[in-house]
C-alpha cells in the first residue's frame, strides 16, 4: 500500500470521517485508507437511516457515503443531511458509477463521486480537493500535497 | 440470452478481480444452464429490475473464497465470516460496474444489496431464462458467476408491438 501525506484540518487536527456502507468488509477497506490518509473515523453506518442519526450525533468534516444500501439508500441521505446541514461535505463511494446516479448525488448536495473498487490514490486525490473548499482544512494537505510515495 | 447483456458482467469480473487481487486473471469456458443453480461455496446473489431482469451469483469454493478475504483484508487468514462479506462485496462491485456499463448502453435498472445464497437447494432462474455461467480463473482459484436474466416481458412486447403502430 503507498504511504500519503496526511490530510489535515486548518486547524492542524485530523479530518474526522463518517463512513456509511451496508457492507461491514467494505467499510473496513475505507477506513484503512482514510487511516492511511491520517484521518480519524467519527462513526460508522450501515444504511441512510442511521447514517443521518450518525451525522447528527457526530458533525464530521467528511461523509463517504455508499449508493446501494437497505432501509434508506445513499442519495437520499445525502439530501436529508444536506438539508439540515447544507455545508455537509459527503463523497459517494459506490460500484453503481453510471451518470444519472451521480448527477443524483450530486444534485442532492453530494461534493463528488469515486467508483469501487476504489483505488486509494484516487481517494485521496478526491478527498484533497474536497477538503480544499473547506474554511475548516488546509486550503492543501500538510507536506507533499497532492503526491504520495510508494 | 443475448451477448451484448453479458460482456458488461464478463468485463467488469475480469477488471473487478484484476484490480482487488492485483495479479492476472483469465476467462474460462462460458456454459449455458437451465433449471436451478447449485452453490459451489460461498455464494452471492444480487437482484436486479428494469429494462433487464434477473439475478447474479458470484459463488467461490469456502477456501478460495478465505484466500481473497485474507488478500483483500491484508490479513495472513480470514475467518469463513470475512469469506462471506467478502463475496458480497465483490459481487457488488461486479454487478455495479456492470450495470453502469449496460446503462451506457441505455438500459436502467435498479440493483439491489447482495445476499448470501445459504441454501443447498438450487436457486432457479425464471420460467424464460436460462443462466450463462463462466469462471474466471485467478491466483487464488476459480471464481463463478452465474447470470440469468431477461428483457422485461413488458419492454419486449412494447418493442414487438412497435412496428404495427406505425
Amino acid at each position: 500500500m503507498p504511504q500519503f501525506a496526511a490530510l489535515l484540518r486548518k486547524d492542524s487536527q485530523p479530518v474526522r470521517y463518517l463512513v456509511v456502507d451496508d457492507s461491514v468488509f467494505a467499510r473496513k477497506n475505507i477506513i484503512k485508507m482514510v487511516q492511511l490518509f491520517g484521518g480519524e473515523i467519527a462513526g460508522e453506518a450501515g444504511d441512510g437511516l442511521t447514517a443521518i442519526a450518525e451525522f447528527n450525533r457526530t458533525k464530521p468534516d467528511i461523509v463517504l457515503m455508499d449508493i446501494t444500501m437497505p432501509q434508506m439508500e445513499g442519495i437520499e441521505a445525502v439530501e436529508r443531511i444536506v438539508r439540515q446541514h447544507p455545508a455537509a461535505r459527503i463523497v459517494m463511494v459506490s460500484s453503481v458509477g453510471y451518470q444519472e446516479n451521480i448527477l443524483a448525488a450530486l444534485q442532492k448536495g453530494a461534493k463528488h463521486f469515486v467508483q469501487k473498487p476504489v483505488k486509494p490514490e484516487v481517494l485521496y486525490e478526491i478527498l484533497r480537493y474536497v477538503l480544499s473548499d473547506d474554511p475548516t482544512a488546509a486550503g492543501a494537505p500538510v507536506a507533499l500535497a497532492g503526491e504520495h510515495r510508494s | 440470452m443475448r451477448m451484448d447483456l453479458i460482456q458488461p458482467f464478463i468485463n467488469a469480473a475480469d477488471a473487478v478481480f484484476a484490480e482487488s487481487l492485483q495479479g492476472p486473471t483469465k476467462i474460462g469456458d462460458l456454459s449455458m444452464e437451465e433449471g436451478t443453480y447449485r452453490r459451489k461455496g460461498i455464494a452471492a446473489v444480487i437482484a436486479i429490475k428494469g429494462d433487464i431482469e434477473g439475478r447474479i451469483i458470484l459463488d467461490l469454493a469456502p477456501e478460495v473464497a478465505r484466500k481473497v478475504a485474507a488478500i483483500l483484508a491484508g490479513s495472513e487468514a480470514a475467518d469463513d465470516q470475512c469469506a462471506r462479506e467478502t463475496v458480497c462485496e465483490l459481487a457488488n462491485m461486479v454487478i455495479g460496474n456492470s450495470v453502469t456499463l449496460l446503462n451506457d448502453q441505455g438500459y436502467t435498472f435498479k440493483v439491489f444489496p447482495p445476499e448470501i445464497h445459504t441454501s443447498d437447494e438450487g436457486l432457479k432462474g425464471s420460467a424464460d431464462t436460462e443462466a450463462m455461467v463462466l469462471a474466471i480463473e485467478t491466483s487464488c482459484g476459480s471464481i463463478f458467476l452465474n447470470i440469468a436474466m431477461h428483457h422485461l416481458a413488458r419492454r419486449r412486447r412494447e418493442r414487438d408491438l412497435a412496428p404495427l403502430s406505425r
